[in-house]
């Protein structure tokens, strides 16, 4: 068990850390921006996985989770001159404790109605910034050019931004390996395979639940945080965009739920897909109804996606991907 | 000292009075069988005893200590362990981690670690050792009864609820099984078993109670309650139990 514990938690980790190092020392603007983008969605979707692969509770609303606590950072950064590290970590807070709150009272609602209920919660949580004055309202903030001093001008911020969302990154990783090897995690994936079962043989899933929920939206908001502080503003319309909830979603199903290395690897093919998709003049206006057909042949043809099928095809491999 | 207390337990759903004033006690280290026909209500007394439903009126105490309406969790904390009538295998799960989470979140609360050791005697007990690292998807019914028995002694319980774990069982596999139960209750387990297969419940039960339409028609010896005219009759609305009855 020890050395499965090892290898297989370790590879995701060892891929990103490699990765971050590989870009900082290219030193090249674009390749920064492109792996910032995948980064973001590998933090994304293995957060998320915390929720929907050991939990078993699809949230389709969980960008709502990376605007408002992202919102929340880039207010600390833009209107307060929080350095970036205290702001995104005061975001994925406030996004924790959302997460917290909310999932006493959603929680309770199983399968659909959870999933629809987390709509619900990122279109009122749109509305409401919309029309909240300390955040900009409908025009949103904006970072004062001075802000970037603190970070050596504007060119090394962003290489800076990159680095912390490179650690949140590998935090990420770190935090869905050890849930998954933990007790808790046990206890989490009894829920996923029977809630009532799981509480029977004594888990108590409303507090387990709520946890797993808290965690799956910390992250969220930290990432978001630095996101918005990389791109200078941040409006409502950039912040609750459903569709990355649900590219999200899509990543972690081809990858394969429930496992550490199936979000990190679907963010990426995902990604890869997509800017092929982008850059395709056939495909550029479709590429969101392409990724909606791409979910429904993963859940009809490889329900337990590419890590899952891999681990039930080559026994081998059970030691060597987690 | 008597283990459980059960006092008036009444349960109705909506119009439909599933348990009626339902008392009895069961003494530690003893094997009560639970009898009654089809609906006769005793899947849902387990279902009060263990937190599932709340009773309407009524009270369970279990070691002294007032339990009614405590949620599963609190009441699995406690010692009260459970095997289903229909089996709730975690299938995605191995057979090992399904032991490991009533050991890890039942009575004793063990650590990781404590859990998978602790899981390995048990699935010795209940003979399912060598499947230990597969899915519990893949066993067949007769083994994922013995995985239910299994998952709910993993949890080193003061008190086994076994709901029909014989159902579905060839007699050499039931054979097998009493045996296993015969084990427990020598480890120190009380068990309140379900069971329709009556010369089982006879064998190894030391008292019978018998449910029909959520109320307690008779109680006693299992060679008293057999021939209680009552039981009889409540027996021959169905007459295949009735058989039963008759040869067990
Ligand atoms: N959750 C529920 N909601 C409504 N009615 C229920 C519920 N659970 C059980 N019942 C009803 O309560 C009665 C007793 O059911 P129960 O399952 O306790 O019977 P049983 O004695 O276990 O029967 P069997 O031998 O068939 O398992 C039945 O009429 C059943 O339909
Ligand atoms: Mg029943």
């Amino acid at each position: 068990m020890k050395t499965r514990l090892r290898f297989g938690y370790l590879l995701p980790l060892a891929i990103i850390l490699v990765w971050g190092v590989w870009v900082l020392l290219k030193g090249e603007d674009t390749l920064r921006e492109t792996t910032f983008t995948v980064f973001m969605f590998i933090g994304m979707a293995s957060s998320l996985n915390i929720l929907l692969g050991y939990t078993g509770y699809v949230s389709f609303g969980h960008i709502v989770f990376f605007g408002l606590g992202g919102y929340f950072g880039f207010y600390l950064v833009s209107q307060h001159n929080l350095a970036l590290i205290p702001a995104s970590l005061a975001g994925g807070a406030l996004s924790g404790a959302l997460a917290g709150l909310l999932g006493l009272a959603v929680l309770r609602l199983r399968g659909a109605y959870f999933a629809l209920a987390t709509i619900g919660i990122n279109e009122a949580a749109r509305a409401f910034v919309s029309n909240f004055g300390p955040f900009g309202g409908a025009t949103g903030l904006f970072v004062q050019f001075s802000a970037y001093e603190a970070y050596g001008g504007a060119g090394p911020a962003l290489w800076t931004t990159f680095i912390y969302l490179w650690l949140v990154t590998l935090v990420v990783l770190l935090a869905s390996s050890l849930v998954k090897s933990s007790r808790f995690g046990l206890g989490l994936m009894a829920i996923r395979e029977d809630e009532d079962a799981a509480m029977v043989m004594g888990v108590k899933a409303p507090r387990a639940k709520t946890i797993a929920f808290m965690i799956s939206a910390f992250f969220p908001g930290m990432i978001g945080t630095l996101y918005f502080f990389k791109n200078g503003n941040v409006e409502p319309g950039d912040a609750f965009q459903l569709h990355m909830s649900i590219e999200a979603l899509v990543m972690i199903m081809l990858g394969g739920m429930g496992t550490v290395f199936g979000p990190m690897l679907g963010a990426v093919t995902y990604q890869g897909l997509r800017g092929y998709l982008l850059t395709s003049p056939i495909f550029k206006s479709l590429h969101l109804a392409v990724s909606g057909v791409f979910l429904l042949v993963i859940i009809l043809f490889i329900p337990a996606g590419v890590v899952g099928w891999i681990r039930h095809r080559i026994p081998l491999t059970r030691k060597l991907l987690e | 000292m008597m283990l459980l207390q059960v006092q008036e337990v009444t349960k109705r759903f909506g119009g439909l009075q599933a348990l009626s004033d339902v008392t009895f006690e069961l003494p530690e280290g003893q094997i009560l069988g639970l009898i009654g026909p089809n609906g006769a209500g005793k899947t849902t007394l387990f279902n009060v005893l263990n937190g599932v439903f709340a009773p309407n009126k009524g009270r369970v105490i279990f070691r002294g200590e007032d339990i009614t309406g405590l949620p599963p969790y609190d009441v699995a904390r406690r010692g009260i362990a459970r095997a289903y009538q229909v089996v709730r295998p975690l299938n995605d799960l191995t057979v090992r981690e399904n032991v490991m989470v009533g050991g890890c979140f039942g009575r004793e609360c063990l650590s990781l670690g404590q859990a998978a050791s602790g899981a390995e005697e048990v699935l010795a007990v209940v003979g399912l050792l060598d499947r230990a690292d597969q899915l519990a998807s893949s066993l067949n019914v007769a083994q994922k009864k013995r995985l239910e028995l299994a998952r709910a002694l993993g949890s080193r319980p003061y008190l086994l609820l076994l709901d029909e774990v014989l159902a579905g069982l060839n007699p050499s596999e039931i054979a097998a099984m009493l045996e296993t139960i015969q084990k427990i209750r020598a480890g120190g387990i009380t068990i309140l078993m379900i069971e329709h297969v009556m010369q089982a419940v006879m064998n190894v039960s030391d008292r019978v109670i018998v449910l029909d339409y959520g109320q307690v028609i008779a109680e006693g010896l299992p060679e008293e309650v057999v021939n209680n005219p009552l039981v009889i009759e409540a027996y021959l609305g169905d007459p295949k139990l009735t058989q039963r009855l008759i040869e067990g």
